[in-house]
């Protein structure tokens, strides 16, 4: 049989993609093994057991000086940050992304300046943004927006655009007017696609908001990971890079989610 | 019968290319008019003029005697051949929609007892159709004759006084053509409308229509093909049919309906 037609069955797929993550924590763990024989003080690959005493200080010994747990207080510092940097990127790429698509005046009045704005890299943006924001919260959530907006709003002006013409003609026949067309054509079609640009800027905004706390910042995952660095403390590196790819798993999952549960005719074979 | 619809010295070209020249058509209310000709003979761009898509680069068209604005609107339903109905409204909604933005111009929806007329309303037109049964379905989950049955519906509950078909049935099975020959005719007999239709199918645009008009160029070019443009070459009119038209009366546009409110008065 073709490889093109090997379709494995539910079970078989869980197994096969279970596989390569089992072999990449099974040669880690035979390769730090392996370091701790020669070296049993070696730190730059610890033993699960050193990665459990490493993140349980974190996890349950409030810091002396701020009286907090820091593992908690970094995840929420961040996970506000993100939330609120994507919140604002979501809406403006809704808003614009909207309009730009829909009404060809606005479009030629706006889309140069979002392709240019898009075209710069961001982290380039970020001395202006702590010089004019200060090193606060605002810079860092401003740094995320401008990071991810841009792609999203172009993201979805191009989806609101490339709906079909005899679609927006239809309407017209039927009495709508551009604000009616806005709200009731392109408005929902556009949703499911912008839940999609949200999930995949959710990989550039965490690089954004990692890059904004590892430069200016008291609290985070991302400041907590550079910080230890200088210790060499991978124990508490691997699992903070873990526990931010677990969140973005669950953050990608649930989208999927919302995307299936509330536009179920945009996913066409879950009806 | 005084005309409904009236071109008069309509050219469209773009740039150099001319695709429709002097094109002069008077098309009397009630009527079925099925445009045939080659690909390229300008039946599409004779429809977009008249649906307000795009203007006509000469000439004047009317409706009703006003000049016709060059936009879309809703005195000129249509039915395309693809993509006519909202893949994310419901059969229901769908069909509600144009009752929506009329009595709704902010929220373009409505509430209340406004909401259950529209529904019912939308729901009788439905049933006429015959997608009576599918109200809850969403377009990608029905066959394409039910996709262009939507379509038809879409269109006719915003009374328009005329119905451009661009090609409707030329994605359909042979078997599903005939069911929606049937259905289309039997929509125009019920609902006096008037319809203007481009086709591919000579059959159909004979079977059909009760006037068929052949668009093609008069004069060709060898050199330079684009040069001229085309229009209606032959202009048939099929008398049999619109003798047997049922009388002035039960009609869908607003006009009629109208009179026919008045006569209940």
């Amino acid at each position: 049989m073709r490889w093109v037609n090997r379709q494995p069955r539910r079970g078989d797929r869980l197994l096969l993609g279970a596989l390569p993550i089992l072999l990449l924590v099974v040669l880690y763990l035979f390769l730090a093994a392996q370091r701790h024989a020669l070296n049993p003080a070696d730190k730059i690959l610890p033993l699960p057991s050193a990665m459990a005493s490493g993140l349980s200080a974190l996890l349950f010994t409030p810091d002396p000086l701020s009286g907090q747990l820091v593992f908690w207080s970094d995840t929420l510092a961040s996970l506000q940050r993100l939330g609120i940097g994507l919140g604002i990127s979501t809406l403006v790429a809704l808003i614009v992304g909207l309009v730009l698509g829909v009404l060809p005046p606005v479009r030629a009045t706006l889309g140069p300046l979002v392709t240019g704005i898009a075209v710069i890299p961001p982290i380039a943006l970020l001395p202006i943004l702590f010089i004019a924001l200060g090193l606060g919260e605002t810079a860092k959530i401003a740094l995320i927006v401008i990071g991810i907006s841009p792609v999203m709003v172009r993201d979805i002006a191009a989806h609101v655009g490339a709906l079909p013409r005899e679609q927006i003609i239809k309407a017209q026949t039927l009495g709508a007017n551009s604000w009616q067309i806005m709200i009731r054509i392109a408005l929902p079609q556009a949703m499911p696609r912008l839940l999609q640009a949200v999930r995949l800027s959710l990989g550039p905004a965490w690089v954004f908001l990692i890059s904004a706390e590892a430069i200016a910042s008291d609290i985070g995952l991302g400041y907590r990971i550079f910080l230890v660095r200088r210790y060499l403390s991978m124990d508490v590196i691997i699992p903070y890079v873990a526990w931010i790819a677990l969140l973005a798993i669950v953050m990608d999952l649930a989208l999927t989610y919302l995307s299936e549960r509330f536009f179920p005719w945009a996913h066409g074979a879950n009806h | 019968m005084n005309a409904l619809l009236s071109l008069r010295d309509v050219w469209v070209e773009y740039g150099e290319k001319v695709v429709l020249e002097r094109v002069n058509l008077d098309v009397a209310a009630h009527s079925f008019v099925s445009v045939v000709g080659p690909s390229g003979a300008g039946k599409s761009s004779l429809l977009r003029v008249i649906l307000g898509q795009e203007r006509p680069s000469r000439g004047s068209i009317h409706l009703d005697d006003a000049p016709l604005a060059p936009e879309c609107g809703p005195d000129r339903g249509v039915v395309f051949q693809r993509y006519s109905v909202f893949p994310h409204l419901s059969v229901l909604r769908n069909t509600m929609l144009g009752l929506e933005c009329t009595q709704a111009p902010f929220s373009a929806r409505l509430f209340g007892s406004a909401r259950k007329a529209a529904r019912d309303e939308a729901v009788a037109m439905l049933e006429a159709v015959g997608l009576g049964h599918s109200l809850d379905l969403y377009p990608a989950q029905m066959s394409g004759g039910m996709q262009q049955r939507l379509a038809i519906a879409q269109a006719l509950i915003k009374r328009p006084r005329i119905l451009l078909l661009d090609e409707p049935f030329g994605a359909l099975d042979p078997g599903i053509r005939s069911d929606m020959h049937t259905l289309i005719t039997k929509l125009w007999k019920d609902y006096q409308l008037t319809i203007i239709m481009v086709t591919h199918d000579i059959r159909e645009a004979f079977s059909l229509g009760t006037r068929v008009l052949a668009f093609d160029k008069r004069r060709h070019d060898p050199h330079a093909p684009h040069r001229f443009g085309a229009t209606a070459v032959y202009d048939l009119t099929l008398d049999k049919k619109t003798q047997q038209l049922p009388p002035d009366n039960g009609g869908i546009t607003l006009d009629t309906i109208r009179n026919t409110m008045e006569d209940v008065a």
